[in-house]
């Protein structure tokens, strides 16, 4: 099962399971029309009636907004942006607003609100390609969750909407297996079988994805991927890479990692977004303040370049981090190059 | 814009019947006693912040509450003490929290400008211009997917119409057919930018109508008008016809905000206002009609002087929270 309908596999038991589960985004519960940008909300109009699956005008702060409203009253919407790049039209519902009203009431009100917002690179040029976890990471009141597996996506997904705050969950445009259509070049192939009873993945626990003895890496989406294909290239000359997929960035599991680094005692982060001020940062910074003993080596970070994306391939393959930058970096870091 | 801009019915909007009236009045008179002896304890230092009040707006507040229930919902903003009162949250919690105590309607979390209290269909107001609108939406979604024949009066300022936001949650609105009163409080000024200023049209509602839905502009200082508009808006919210955009003509009698004097502020214009002022065109017009004598208005005002002096007493020697409790309610917790 890929990602894409992992999510939608989620999205429909949660929806039989609970009436006051409702989806709402621009381009969903068109009959003939895509199911969002990325398939993932495809056909549930036909089970589920145009008012549980609602379509907006390109009005992302007027949807967000309004996710926000219906959750106040006891619905628990999913509002989704069809390319994370547009939630900046919804900065203040986003940062003012839906993350702020349990705390302003006193803990009184909750906003059980789920965004879902695809990130990452693609060949679409600036305002297509961003990932822009860390602004939300940055705002109190968010949960953040980063599934990069079908299981993971539908375990999250399924946690997120019966979770009683407002969580973002960023999924990646190469990683959701759309097909026709919807097929993205370059995409990576994720498929693995999702099991068909109700589970959920608790926020808070990262899973190592590889196991190794020399770097520890925190990974996510499209870079957890890469990572591990560095893994690979690097197992074949004896280097270990400890592969940690977070699964969510807030809460983030700093035991995992910090195990992690009791037998690695060196820290990178891979990440997609550009380098300054990335949550990866955040990670780097935490570790050093708290548990600095752990570390052998100064930590690094291997991450976009500070500069937009641009739309030609081969600028965007630069900037983006590959499995060769990352094993470059991993043989500096071990003194090998 | 004076007299001119004031919709020339030609006729006196109907009274409702005694009891209502007098709720009418007493609710103006709550609003305007608070924000006044609010305004004391603010010259005098003695509640923290800042505070954006509104003694003469308050028909629009009592108007538009008058035909809510507990259930319904408003959205407010950063001038939100008369939309609380009309909304029925108690004077004591208010007044506690505008002193940051933990017995506050929202526990010292929220002070003056995110005022609200589920429990009378108010969440948190929003003090971002127009972000109340959108919000106002979901509101309304929910509203009719989980309880039929409930409401949502959304409140806002004439600066909130150029706002995206506005634009975006008013078309959600008309599109779904949501059952929302959007009130425009069109006290002329965007903190002190005149509306002819910020608008080539400064007719609101005629601008509101071109969404499709069925606009209207009263006279904001007379509650029976507001009263009478609001019957009609909130019968078409209810019985699943839509919104109606409701342009209230207003005045602000205090500044922008606490410190504030309004220098911007035409004479002319002011003189014309401030001598219209709502509870006295009420008390006048009772008056007239034979509905009420003085005796009742001297009733009501004596005891919401002292209710709302208690209830200022209560807030400032109601308990303070602990420094640390600055780190809770980050996330909800069905506990707390």
């Amino acid at each position: 099962m890929t990602i894409a309908k992992a999510l939608r596999l989620a999205i429909t038991e949660e929806m039989r399971r609970d009436p006051t589960v409702i989806c709402i985004g621009e381009d969903i519960g068109i009959p003939g029309g895509w199911g969002g940008a990325f398939t993932v909300t495809w056909g549930l109009e036909r089970e589920f009636g145009l008012e549980r699956i609602r379509n907006t005008p390109i009005s992302e702060c007027g949807l967000i907004g309004a996710a926000i409203g219906a959750a106040l009253t006891g619905l628990r919407p999913i509002a989704d942006f069809q390319y994370s790049d547009f939630m900046f039209c919804a900065a203040d519902q986003l940062i003012n607003q839906a993350p702020k009203i349990c705390f302003m009431s006193g803990g009184r009100v909750k906003v059980p609100l789920v965004v879902r917002a695809p990130v990452g690179a693609s060949t679409r040029g600036a305002q297509h390609a961003q990932c822009p976890e860390a602004w939300i990471v940055h705002t109190p009141g968010w949960k953040v969750a980063v599934p990069s597996t079908p299981y993971d996506a539908k375990g999250l997904l399924k946690a997120a909407v019966r979770d009683d705050n407002p969580v973002f969950v960023f999924e990646h445009k190469l990683l959701y297996g759309s097909s026709g259509a919807r097929k993205e070049d370059n995409a990576v192939q994720v498929d693995e079988p999702v099991p068909g009873e109700d589970f959920v993945v608790p926020f808070g626990e990262a899973v190592i994805r590889r196991p190794g003895r020399d770097i520890t890496i925190v990974a996510t989406h499209l870079m957890l991927y890469r990572a591990l294909q560095a893994a690979e290239q690097l197992g074949a000359t004896g280097i270990e890479l400890e592969v940690i997929d977070p699964r969510t960035l807030v809460p983030f599991d700093y035991n995992t990692v910090c195990e992690s680094l009791g037998r690695t005692g060196r820290l990178m982060i891979i990440e997609e977004d550009t380098r300054r001020g990335g949550w990866g940062a955040e990670i780097v910074a935490e570790i050093a303040e708290k548990h600095g003993d752990l570390l052998k080596v100064p930590p690094a970070r291997v991450a976009t370049y500070d500069a937009p994306i641009a739309a030609s391939p081969r600028m965007e393959r630069f900037a983006v981090p590959d499995a060769s930058r990352i094993a470059a970096a991993a043989r500096t870091m071990l003194g090998l190059q | 814009m004076t007299a001119a801009h004031l919709p020339q019915s030609g006729r006196p909007p109907p009274l409702p019947e005694r009891a209502q009236a007098l709720d009418l009045y007493r609710t103006m008179r709550r609003i305007r006693e608070f924000e006044d002896r609010v305004f004391a304890y603010f010259r005098a230092g003695r509640i923290p912040g800042t505070v954006h009040q509104y003694q003469g707006q308050e028909a629009v507040a009592a108007g538009i509450c008058g035909h809510l229930l507990r259930t319904d919902y408003v959205t407010s903003t950063h001038r939100p003490h008369g939309h609380a009162i009309a909304k029925g949250i108690p004077l004591q919690e208010m007044a506690a929290e505008l002193f940051g105590s933990t017995l506050g309607c929202c526990r010292g979390y929220s002070g003056s400008m995110h005022m609200g209290s589920p429990e009378y269909g108010m969440p948190p107001a929003s003090a971002i211009v127009a972000g109340g609108v959108p919000i106002a939406a979901g509101l309304g979604l929910g509203c009719r997917m989980l309880r039929p024949g409930a409401m949502v009066a959304c409140f806002f300022g004439d600066g909130a119409f150029n706002n995206g936001a506005f634009h975006e949650g008013a078309n959600l609105c008309a599109i779904w057919d949501l059952p929302v009163i959007l009130v425009c409080e069109n006290n002329f000024y965007a903190a002190s930018t005149h509306v002819t200023l910020a608008n080539k049209n400064p007719r609101l509602a005629e601008r509101a109508r071109s969404y499709g839905m069925p606009t209207e502009t009263v006279d904001g200082n007379d509650v029976f008008a507001v009263y009478e508009a609001t019957g009609r808006a909130a019968a078409r919210a209810r019985g699943g016809d839509g919104p109606t955009f409701l342009e209230c003509l207003t005045y602000r009698r205090c500044g922008h905000s606490r410190r504030d004097q309004n220098k911007y502020r035409d004479k002319q214009e002011e003189q014309f206002w401030l001598a219209r002022d709502p509870l006295d065109l009420a008390r006048t017009r009772l008056l007239d009609a034979g509905v009420a004598a003085p005796s009742d208005f001297q009733a009501i005002d004596e005891a919401t002087a002292a209710e709302v002096q208690a209830a200022l007493d209560h807030g400032e020697q109601a308990p303070q929270p602990a420094g640390e409790d600055a780190l809770l309610h980050v996330f909800y917790e069905e506990s707390r």
